[in-house]
C-alpha cells in the first residue's frame, strides 16, 4: 500500500519541522523578553578593529561582511596550503611504510604512530609556543640563503616586484592550456597510431619557453626585494619588507599539515596493499618495468581506494583549522566569530553564518573528491 | 496498525514534552531570577579564567578577588551565606552569551561598560566596582618610557573580543602608528606570547597588565607606561529584564561601597548597630525597611559586611596586599580625592 510507505515519513517529516518550529521560537521568544533584535544588517556596519593578517585590502574602517570575507581567506589560505602539504608528506609516508629499506618502512611507521596519537591542539600549542620560544628575536636572527631570516616575529624572505605582471600570468596561462592540447593530441596519436609521444618533456619545456619569451618581447622584469632589519626600540627590532610570513600561520600549517598526513599516509598504504598481488604479478608477465607498473596497473586501482577516506582527512584538516583561534591567527573563527561577535553581540546570526560557511567548505570538498573519484573509477563496459 | 502504534506513541511524548518546555518559559514572573537563585541555594556567578585581584582561584578552587566579592556580596544579601556562590570561569568572548543564555545571573568579570554593549545585546549594568584604563606594558630593557616613542611596524599581543581592541586601533590610527595586532582567546595565551617575544608590547586595563606581570617569568622586566588611553569602568553586569535581580546587585555592591565611607567594616558591624547616625543603623539594618523593597529580610546589608566587609576591605585584602596595585588612584572614596561616589542608601 502507499499510504503505508509515506505516512511514517510524514510523521517523521512533521516532528523534524515542529521540532525546529520549537527552537525558532522559543529562540525568538526569549530574545524577544531579553531586548536582543535579531538581524543581518549589521554586516554593513563599520566594524572598527584590525585584523593582524589579511589577504585582502582590509582596515577597521571597513564593514562587519569584508571582515568577515577576510576570516573566510584566512581559513582558506591554511586549508589549500595545509591540504597540499599534508598529501605530498603523506603520499611519501604511506609509500615509505611499504619500503623493502628496514630503516625507512619503521621510521615512517614511528611517524605515524607519534603525530597521530597527540591531539592535534597540543601539536598546535607545541609548534607555537615550545618551537616559536627557540626561534631568534630578528636582530640575532642568522641569514638562511643570504636573504631570509626565521625569527620569533614570523618568516621573512625577498619578495619578487613584477612589471608587467598580467602580460606573465597570461603566458603561463597559455602554456597550460598548450600543454592540455598536446596531451590530448599524444593520447590520440597513441590510440590510434601507437606512438609515444614525450609528453612530460614537451610540456615542461613550453612551460618554461612561454613564459620566457615575455622576459624577452613582453616588457616582463622582474625585481626583488629584501626584508631589512628595522630598529623600533633599543631591543625592539622588527624586518621590513619582502615577504613576511606570521609564525601563527607557519605553526598553523606545520602542525595540520603534520597531524592530518599521518592519516593521508594510512590512506595511501592501505590503497596500495588493496590492489591484488595477481595484478601486479600479471602486469610484469606482460612486460611492463617497474616504474609502468605502478603508473599505469597499481596507482589506477589504488587511487580508487585512496580518496574517499583521503576526502575526509581534507574535510578535517579544514574543520580543524578553526583550532587557529587558540594561537591568534586571525581565521574565520578568530575574526568573526570571535572579535566581531564579541563586538556586535549577534551570536545567534554570527553563529549561523559561520557554520553555514563551514557546511558549504567541506560539502564543496567533498563534492570536488565525489568528482575527481567517479572521474577516476573503472568504467565498466 | 500496531506498528505504527509505536511511533505515534513516541510522537505524542514528545510534542508534550515540547508543550511542557513552552508554558514554563511563558510563566516567566518578575523576578525569576531571585526566586531561581533561592531555590537553588546558590548565585551562579560568571568570573574570569584567572586574574590576580579581580577573580582567581587558588590551587584548592577557592576564588577571590573584587569581581569575586560582588558575587559573594550578592549570596550574602540574598541567601544569607557568602560562601554560596558558584563561579563559572569564562573567557571575554563567552561571557555575554552566558549571561543572556542564562547559564549564570551576574556577570562579574572585569567588564568594561559601554553604550552599546548596555543597549545593544540584552545587558544592564549596575554600577562600577573598578575605575580602569587601558595602558601599555613593554620590557625595561626596550628603553621605551612613553608611548611617544612607539614607532611604525610596533606588533602588539592582546585580547579578543574585548574594547582593547577598539581602544588600540583608535590610539594608533589617531596616531598614524601602523602596527601589527596579535590577538588571543585568552589572557594566559597572550602573556605566553608576550613573554616569549612575539610582540613588542602588550596592551589591555592596566589593572590587568598589573595583575598579569605576576605571572611573567621575570616581573622586573616590564614596565606599565604612565599613559591611559581609554576609560574602562569594569563592573557586574545582569540581564535585561529584571529589575528586581538588577536592583539587588547593584546595591549589593553600592552597600560595601557606602558602608567604607561610614567607616563600618566587618569588624566593627555589630557595635555599629547602636550607632548615634540613622543612616549607619540602616546599612547594619538596625533601623528603616530597606530589604522589604527587593523582597529581602532587613539584616540584608549587615550580612554583606559582617561576611563579605566593605570596598575598601575588598581593596586591600585583593589588590593592595597582593602588591598588583598598591595605590588605590581613582578607586578611592569621594571623600578621599578618588571618584567612588555611590547614591545613599535610604
Amino acid at each position: 500500500m502507499k499510504l503505508k510507505k509515506i505516512l511514517p515519513q510524514l510523521a517523521t517529516l512533521f516532528v523534524v519541522v515542529l521540532i525546529f518550529g520549537f527552537f525558532t521560537m522559543n529562540a525568538q521568544l526569549n530574545m524577544e523578553n531579553r531586548g536582543i533584535d535579531f538581524g543581518y544588517g549589521f554586516l554593513t556596519q563599520e566594524s572598527s578593529f584590525d585584523v593582524q593578517f589579511s589577504l585582502i585590502e582590509y582596515s577597521g574602517s571597513d564593514s562587519y561582511g569584508r571582515a568577515y570575507l577576510v576570516g573566510l581567506l584566512n581559513t582558506l589560505l591554511v586549508s589549500v596550503l595545509g591540504i597540499i602539504i599534508c598529501t605530498i608528506i603523506g603520499v611519501i609516508i604511506g609509500i615509505a611504510r611499504l619500503s623493502p629499506n628496514y630503516l625507512i618502512r619503521t621510521t615512517a611507521a614511528w611517524y605515524v604512530e607519534f603525530f597521530r596519537n597527540i591531539p592535534l591542539l597540543l601539536q598546535i600549542f607545541f609548534w607555537y609556543y615550545a618551537a616559536l620560544r627557540a626561534l631568534p628575536l630578528p636582530q640575532d636572527a642568522e641569514a638562511i640563503f643570504g636573504a631570509s631570516y626565521l625569527t620569533i616575529k614570523g618568516f621573512y624572505t625577498p619578495s619578487l616586484i613584477w612589471e608587467n605582471l598580467d602580460i606573465f600570468i597570461y603566458s603561463v596561462i597559455a602554456a597550460i592550456v598548450a600543454i592540455v592540447f598536446v596531451r590530448i593530441h599524444a593520447k590520440k596519436l597513441r590510440e590510434n597510431q601507437g606512438k609515444h609521444l614525450p609528453v612530460l618533456n614537451i610540456s615542461i619545456a613550453i612551460l618554461f619557453v612561454l613564459p620566457l619569451l615575455t622576459f624577452l618581447f613582453g616588457g616582463v622584469n622582474v625585481g626583488y626585494e629584501t626584508p631589512e632589519l628595522k630598529q623600533l626600540a633599543k631591543t625592539s627590532f622588527k624586518f621590513e619588507g619582502g615577504l613576511s610570513i606570521p609564525p601563527e600561520l607557519l605553526s598553523l600549517v606545520i602542525a595540520l599539515s603534520l597531524y592530518t598526513a599521518t592519516f593521508v599516509a594510512e590512506c595511501v598504504r592501505a590503497g596500495i596493499q588493496g590492489v591484488g598481488k595477481g595484478q601486479r604479478e600479471a602486469a610484469a608477465s606482460i612486460g611492463l618495468n617497474r616504474k609502468q607498473v605502478l603508473n599505469l596497473i597499481i596507482m589506477p586501482q589504488a587511487l580508487r581506494i585512496i580518496i574517499p577516506p583521503t576526502t575526509n582527512q581534507y574535510l578535517n584538516l579544514t574543520k580543524n583549522s578553526s583550532l587557529a583561534a587558540a594561537i591568534a591567527y586571525p581565521d574565520l573563527v578568530l575574526v568573526f566569530a570571535g572579535t566581531a561577535l564579541m563586538q556586535t553581540g549577534k551570536a545567534i546570526e554570527i553563529v549561523s553564518i559561520t557554520m553555514l560557511t563551514y557546511l558549504t567548505l567541506s560539502l564543496s570538498i567533498s563534492f570536488f573528491m565525489n568528482w575527481y573519484n567517479a572521474k577516476i573509477a573503472i568504467v565498466e563496459k | 496498525m500496531f506498528k505504527y502504534l509505536k511511533q505515534l506513541t513516541s510522537l505524542v511524548a514528545m510534542v508534550a514534552v515540547l508543550f511542557t518546555f513552552t508554558t514554563e518559559t511563558m510563566a516567566a514572573k518578575k523576578s525569576k531570577t531571585l526566586k531561581n537563585t533561592q531555590k537553588k541555594g546558590f548565585v551562579r556567578c560568571g568570573v574570569s579564567q584567572g586574574l590576580p585581584g579581580f577573580s582567581n582561584a587558588d590551587a584548592a578552587g577557592n576564588w577571590t578577588g573584587v569581581d569575586v566579592d560582588v558575587c559573594r556580596a550578592v549570596a550574602a544579601a540574598v541567601l544569607g551565606d557568602a560562601s554560596k556562590v558558584k563561579y563559572t570561569p569564562l573567557s571575554a568572548k563567552e561571557r555575554f552569551t552566558a549571561l543572556t543564555s542564562g547559564e549564570i545571573d551576574i556577570l562579574s568579570r572585569n567588564t568594561t561598560w559601554t553604550l552599546s554593549r548596555d543597549a545593544d545585546i540584552g545587558l544592564t549594568f549596575v554600577g562600577v566596582n573598578f575605575y580602569d584604563g587601558q595602558g601599555f606594558m613593554v620590557r625595561k630593557s626596550s628603553g621605551i618610557t612613553s608611548t611617544d616613542q612607539f614607532k611604525n611596524g610596533i606588533s602588539a599581543c592582546t585580547n579578543i573580543g574585548t574594547t582593547t581592541e577598539l581602544n588600540m586601533r583608535d590610539f594608533f590610527n589617531s596616531r598614524g602608528i601602523s602596527y601589527e595586532p596579535v590577538a588571543f582567546e585568552k589572557a594566559d595565551e597572550v602573556v605566553a606570547a608576550y613573554d616569549a617575544g612575539r610582540c613588542d608590547t602588550y596592551t589591555t586595563d592596566k589593572s590587568g597588565l598589573a595583575a598579569q606581570r605576576t605571572k611573567m617569568s621575570n616581573p622586573d622586566e616590564h614596565i606599565v607606561l604612565p599613559e591611559t588611553i581609554s576609560k574602562e569602568p569594569l563592573g557586574p553586569v545582569v540581564r535585561q529584564g529584571d529589575s528586581v535581580w538588577e536592583d539587588i546587585v547593584r546595591w549589593s555592591l553600592n552597600t560595601m561601597i557606602e558602608a567604607e565611607e561610614y567607616g563600618i567594616t566587618s569588624g566593627n558591624a555589630d557595635m555599629m548597630k547602636t550607632s548615634d547616625n540613622p543612616a549607619i543603623k540602616r546599612l547594619v539594618g538596625s533601623e528603616g525597611e530597606l530589604g522589604a523593597a527587593f523582597g529581602l529580610d532587613n539584616d540584608w546589608s549587615y550580612r554583606i559586611i559582617t561576611q563579605v566587609g566593605n570596598y575598601g576591605e575588598s581593596y586591600k585584602r585583593n589588590i593592595a596586599d597582593t602588591g598588583i596595585l598598591p595605590d588605590r588612584g581613582p578607586n578611592e572614596l569621594w571623600t578621599k580625592g578618588g571618584i567612588l561616589y555611590v547614591p545613599p542608601a535610604r
